[in-house]
């Protein structure tokens, strides 16, 4: 399992030498969503204000203070469960051209397909572990849709992002998959004995 | 006497208060421990990286005075509360919620709180029905405890009720509580407390899985033959490799309490509730006249 450090925006060639289980540490900028947001882009049709291609998307809904006009301090940022949202992968990839999406808990079987196609990973991140994530986000740069507060469009800059894990990777292969897989034959050799 | 109410409602407000904040950043010395023991035990690469990142971010809340994490969750308490204790749980139950909406306010925490079906914000992490109380009523005793649990929504979403016939035996208990874990794969942040409650009725089963979740690390439920269900399945969930984080390993809990209550001849209800490794709780110790004694490990 190799490691990484990845500046992002991303290209396609950057994220194509990823494998699940890897290990990734993360610099540049990257982008904060959840559920509304999604869904006003998808659902709602109403494209982002700001710039997805190469990008890494966080799964988050941030604590913050406001400091002025469009601008935000962070007091404690955090990620939440990717599962909910993982309907929105494929037109992420094919309409805005994001690379790389994080989150916690991962995505299921259904986002490996179009990752594998339109090379996307999954980095999973250690989820609870926001004292340590708030350290590694530089700045908040940008705040689009402040009315869908706390699910607005955050720009961070960040640096020593992670450790972040490959969960999902551009070749087909996802461990959440894999694990489960493995769980499910141990659970009937469990069943069996009991 | 109205003196004293005054008091009182004030010494449990200010408790309820610093007992929110200081839980979420905070946590306590048998976690603590339970984290960095299965540190040390876990072999996997990704498990290893997920337990000292862990262990690296409790640190850093400690260095920072952070959040340990973000999701200040639903406030949950729990009360035991003394025959003699000079206020009414009806007084004490403002005063929780009142001590929950200063803490929120004055740090500032994120509030979560929402209508379940209009979904907007209903109060500073308050609404109808919130904070949730758990009442206990001790005879013979003057105090009150209180006992802060914030309970994260990555984790509650992974609860499971299943009202099992009394032929599914104790193998039905077990075998509902393995694939309740194991479809909950890395969704509530593993490696944590499993909380099962079993007997009584589905509610009550419930209730009981919630109580199991706050109690330390390394207690044992006194009924001996609930204490071997209580190994048996710590034992059996972690040969299941979920690992940290659902990324696969050897630690997919840090332990399995379970509560029981007697039940009807034919009912054996089987609760599940989850708790993240950010299994934040603090407690504090009122006295009648109204010193509050703050207790991380209780
Ligand atoms: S499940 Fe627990 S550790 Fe994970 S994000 Fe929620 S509250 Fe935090």
């Amino acid at each position: 399992m190799a490691s990484h450090r990845i500046t992002f925006p991303a290209s396609e060639a950057d994220i194509r030498e990823l494998r699940a289980g890897d290990e990734v540490v993360v610099d540049g900028h990257i982008v904060g969503i959840r559920d509304r947001t999604q869904i006003r882009i998808f659902d709602q049709g109403v494209p982002p204000p700001l710039d997805l291609s190469g990008a890494l998307l966080l799964h988050t809904a941030p604590n913050v203070r406001k400091v002025g006009e469009g601008r935000y301090e962070k007091i404690c940022i955090g990620t939440t469960t990717s599962a909910r949202m993982v309907r929105f992968t494929e037109p992420l990839g094919a309409q805005y051209g994001v690379r790389a999406i994080c989150g916690k808990g991962g995505l299921p079987d259904e986002a490996i397909e179009p990752m594998r196609r339109l090379g996307m990973v999954y980095l999973a991140i250690v989820g609870g572990a926001a004292a340590l994530e708030t350290t590694q986000i530089e700045e908040i740069e940008e705040v689009a849709w402040e009315e869908l507060m706390p699910e607005c469009l955050w720009k961070f800059r960040v640096r020593d992002f992670g450790p972040l894990t490959v969960g999902i990777d551009s070749h087909g292969s996802s461990l959440y998959h894999d694990v489960q897989e493995q769980a499910q034959e141990r659970l009937k050799e469990i069943l069996a004995r009991i | 006497m109205s003196v004293v109410d005054v008091d009182l409602a004030g010494a449990v407000e200010g408790a309820a208060a610093h007992l929110y904040v200081w839980s979420l950043k905070d946590i306590p010395q048998d976690l603590r421990d339970a984290l960095a023991d299965a540190s040390e035990r876990e072999t996997s690469v990704t498990g290893r990286r997920v337990l000292s990142t862990i262990l690296r971010n409790v640190e850093v809340a400690d260095t920072e005075r952070n959040l340990v994490c973000q999701d200040t969750g639903i406030a949950v308490y729990t009360c035991r509360v003394g025959e003699r204790f000079p206020l009414h749980p009806a007084r004490i139950y403002e005063a929780l919620k009142a001590g929950t909406e200063r803490a929120t306010l004055e740090h500032p925490l994120r509030s979560n709180a929402v209508h379940t079906i209009t979904r907007e914000n209903t109060g500073p992490n308050t609404g109808h029905r919130l904070p949730i109380v758990h009442w206990e009523f001790v005879p013979d005793w003057d105090g009150l405890d209180v006992k802060c649990v914030p309970k994260g929504s990555g984790s509650e979403n992974m609860s499971f009720l299943k009202m099992c016939v009394p032929a599914d035996g104790v193998r039905g208990i077990k075998q509902f509580v393995l694939e309740s874990i194991v479809g909950a794969g890395g969704k509530p942040c593993p490696p944590g407390i499993v909380g099962v409650g079993i007997g009584g009725s589905a509610d009550y089963a419930m209730y009981l899985a919630k109580e199991a979740i706050a109690r330390p690390i390394g207690t044992r439920n006194p009924d001996r033959h609930v204490a071997q269900l209580e190994d048996e399945l710590f034992e059996l969930l972690n040969e299941t490799g979920i690992g940290p984080m659902g990324l696969g390993g050897d630690v997919t809990v840090l332990q399995c309490h379970v509560e029981h209550a007697d039940t009807h001849m034919t009912l054996n209800p089987v609760a599940v509730n989850y708790q993240c490794w950010a299994a934040r709780r603090a407690t504090a110790h009122v006295s009648a006249s109204g010193d509050v004694e703050y207790d991380r490990e209780a």
